[in-house]
């Protein structure tokens, strides 16, 4: 029986090359591991082993013969009595002689139109601060589910380095909250890795400044394993802290990360403004199925809220909140941006300018559907970023808003965002580089042509 | 069990890191590991696995080269012993498994299916991941194989995690964790040890010493070039194992089980071997001489190794030639598998990117 001996590829790329040299002649017996010839591809001289074992039949191209296509016959060789050939390449053929595959459809989103849980009449609300809100989150998952821990700097004797995971130590004990030196790639992996073996960790970044050094498990490890596992593969994990510019901490402790995890298709991005927001959507965090970036902001955590008094807060992920109703501009926030817009809109009403105010909350999946419909609506928007406006969420909602929403626009978007420069440490020099409502009011009016 | 082997002489010789000079002394440290007692059905058990390794990587190099396998493809050949001495001392189920992107070998002696393996690397439906992963990311959930990793490195923090969960939840199990020589200089390296060792953490940290990673030799990358001894400063003890010889490779790993077993925390396992075959299928290899590559497999090659210690119980040529023929034809019929089963369905495309719909 005979075996074909096909030009090889060699490479990811290599579509053809040059057979330099034989090393065998016709005749010639060949054990599995020998060089048949050596050949010339884009990048490099490689030398071309045999498979199997047999003797050399017939050389078909000779060597020095530039071109040589892959697959190309290029000796035949007389395998031993009774093996089975090497089989015949009838699958490369065809796959050379497909058409090129109809652009796939994507399917309709079956998103779930889901709303926010409906609070029974006379509900009490509780002045919670956000730090709290966020601490009760954890702890009410972590009574209800003996598989979530808290992993991260500080987070169990030093009571957090923000205190938000204050107490926890006390009631759950040193297996499930705990202190980690200091080395963020290899905690962020081991708690992507205890995710995998079926765990679910709470891992704590001081700030996301640091969450740098780990993105690598944030972005390769857990948000890409359940795709390429074809499925098989789960990673609920929460990866949480205290996001963008803080107060006075200088380039290299203040930095909005919210466009690079959002970009990452595999995760979930939420950064959520107020303290009932805190608390229901980490619970909803905690208990997904998918890996979760959840972008906390140090500013916001002394402040407080009203969180309904109810057994189990549990809001539904990718789902925007229309913060205040308006008719005349859309001001498209998140994070502390939440409060400056909702600022903004007061000065706005006291000028006759009637501003509907959209948190965002979940920046992936992003709820574009609430911000069209507020558009419709308004025909003009505003998207207000404590972040870079470069390839940021407001971009992002811009494109979306000219794609989809463009024959409801009376005017352009604006963004107001940061400015483009690295966070100055200089008090005076700071104020100017970080958003405020005075310039989210300036914008507004300028889509209003007012 | 039936009757041991006779160990050939010099060939399975075991290092154990000796303490450094001022070194805590009293430490208690694992005993110096001697080569398994293998019965002859366990030692026709490692030709078996060893040999459809061999024979399914190069049926993976020769799809390969008929461009039915894309992209990256790293060859396990030559290393065989490695793959197979360990995984035969685990309890499939309980231990868990991860490894970087050399992962066919590891998947195949941990008893996966040779069909979905070879279908995932020609990129079909029917591959272990939907043809989604591709060769350097394959998982089974079920065997406890956790992947299958292309960051190199990564899977050692990830498999310190999966440590974690064994202990957390108190199941008794340990992990494996394979990386290389190569992975061995990245600092998560490092930082996974001191946690490990620090919360006592049951793993095995196996470092897959195969001279070269990429084109860059060991020497010319590692300071300190006895990788075994990369664990002392976290006081995790280091053992140096040939790891061209499945016994010797199986004797270490007892070992390491009984002293992760035995609450004591990581190990170090570093397996010297050797890979024939480029670092991946587009490696010409012209940072080592052709002879090297001869002398490796005319005088340390694993499989017949294993032949010599069947050889000393009385097994031929003629009963190994049955193996072999089995062999053969699981490997042919996993490539016709791989070859005739249809490619993902488009609507693929767009599943598995989250798990919940939101």
């Amino acid at each position: 029986m005979g075996i074909a001996i096909k030009m090889p590829a060699l490479s990811p790329t290599m579509e053809e090359g040059t057979l330099a040299k034989w090393l065998v002649k016709e005749g010639d017996d060949v054990r599995s591991g020998d060089i048949l010839a050596e050949i010339e591809t884009d990048k490099a001289t490689m030398e071309f082993e045999a498979v199997d074992e047999g003797k050399i039949g017939k050389i078909v191209i000779a060597e020095g013969t530039e071109g040589v296509k892959v697959g190309t016959v290029i000796a035949e060789m007389a395998g031993e009595g009774g093996e089975e050939a090497a089989p015949a390449p009838k699958a490369a053929a065809s796959a050379k002689a497909e058409t090129a595959p109809e652009a796939p459809k994507k399917p309709v989103a079956v998103k779930a139109t889901v709303a926010d849980p409906s609070l029974p009449e006379g509900t009490e609300y509780v002045k919670t601060t956000v730090r709290e809100a966020l601490r009760d989150a954890m702890a009410e998952e972590m009574r209800s589910d003996e598989r979530v821990f808290v992993i991260g700097e500080e987070v169990a004797e030093y009571q957090g380095a923000y205190k938000v995971t204050q107490g926890l130590l006390d009631e759950f004990g040193a297996k499930r909250v705990i202190d980690t030196p200091i080395t963020e790639y290899g905690f962020a992996g081991i708690g992507t890795g205890a995710a995998m073996g079926g765990l679910r960790p709470i891992v704590e970044f001081m700030t996301f400044n640091f969450a740098m050094q780990a993105i690598d498990h944030i972005i390769n490890s857990a948000a890409k394993t359940n795709y390429m596992s074809g499925g098989q593969m789960r990673c609920p994990i929460v990866f949480r802290g205290p996001n963008g510019a803080a107060s006075r901490v200088g380039a290299q402790h203040s930095q909005n990360y919210a466009p690079w995890y959002a970009a990452v298709p595999g995760l979930i991005v939420i950064a959520p403004y107020d303290a009932a927001d805190a608390k229901g959507l980490l619970k909803a965090a905690i208990r997904s199925q998918d890996p979760v970036v959840f972008l906390e902001n140090e500013l916001l955590y002394g402040r407080s809220f009203d969180v309904p008094k109810v057994d189990d807060y549990v809001l539904p992920i990718g789902k925007a909140r229309i913060m205040r109703s308006g008719s005349d501009v859309t001001l498209v926030s998140y994070s502390i941006g939440v409060g400056l817009a909702l600022e903004a809109a007061e000065t706005l009403a006291a000028e006759g300018i009637d501003a509907e105010v959209i948190d965002l909350r979940t920046l992936r999946p992003l709820d574009t559907a609430t911000v069209l419909e507020s558009l419709k609506k308004t025909n003009r928007l505003v998207v207000v970023e404590e972040g870079w406006p470069t390839c940021s969420i407001a971009s992002e909602i811009a494109a979306v808003v000219m794609e989809q929403g463009f024959d409801d626009l009376d005017a352009p978007v604006l963004r107001v965002t940061n400015e483009d420069v690295p966070l100055p440490y200089a008090a005076n020099l700071e104020k100017a580089a970080l958003i405020d409502a005075a310039r989210v009011v300036a914008a507004a009016k300028k889509v209003c042509y007012k | 069990m039936a009757k041991p082997t006779t160990p050939r002489p010099s060939r399975a010789t075991a290092k154990a890191a000796a303490p450094a000079a001022g070194a805590d002394h009293n430490r208690p440290r694992p005993e110096t590991p001697t080569d398994y007692k293998a019965s002859k059905e366990e030692l026709l058990e490692f030709y078996r696995q060893m040999v459809l390794i061999r024979r399914f990587e190069e049926k993976a190099g020769q799809l390969y080269g008929l461009g039915l396998i894309g992209g990256f493809c790293h060859l396990y050949i030559g290393q065989e012993a490695v793959a197979v001495g360990i995984q035969s001392a685990l309890k499939p189920g309980k231990d868990s498994v991860i490894t970087g992107y050399r992962d066919h070998g590891h998947m195949l002696a941990y008893g996966i299916d040779p069909n979905v393996i070879m279908a995932e690397l020609t990129g079909r439906e029917a591959g272990i991941s939907r043809g989604k992963g591709g060769s350097m990311h394959m998982f089974s959930v079920e065997h406890k194989f956790f992947g299958g990793h292309g960051i190199v490195g990564a899977q050692v923090s990830l498999g310190a995690g999966l440590g974690f969960a064994h202990k957390y939840n108190g199941d008794g199990g340990v992990c494996v964790a394979y990386f290389g020589d190569g992975a061995a200089n990245q600092g998560q390296v490092y930082e996974s040890f001191n946690m490990a060792e620090l919360w006592k953490l049951p793993i095995i940290f196996v470092i897959e010493n195969n001279q070269y990673a990429m084109g860059t030799s060991v020497n010319r990358s590692s300071a300190e070039d006895q990788l075994y001894r990369r664990g002392e400063s976290f006081r995790i003890p280091g053992i140096q194992v040939n790891g061209m010889d499945v016994l010797a490779v199986r004797g270490a790993t007892e070992e390491a089980l009984k002293w992760v077993q035995g609450g004591n925390g990581p190990i170090l396992l570093e397996m010297k071997t050797y890979r024939y075959r480029g670092h991946s299928m587009s490696d010409p290899a012209k940072y080592r001489s052709r002879e090297e590559v001869q002398a490796m497999r005319d005088k340390s090659d694993p499989i017949e190794g294993v032949k010599a210690y069947l050889a000393a119980q009385g097994v031929g040529e003629d009963e190994l030639k049955k193996i072999d023929q089995d062999i053969r034809k699981i490997v042919s019929e996993a490539a016709d598998f791989a070859e005739t089963s249809p490619e993902p369905d488009m609507a693929e495309l767009y599943t598995d990117v989250l798990v919940e719909q939101y």
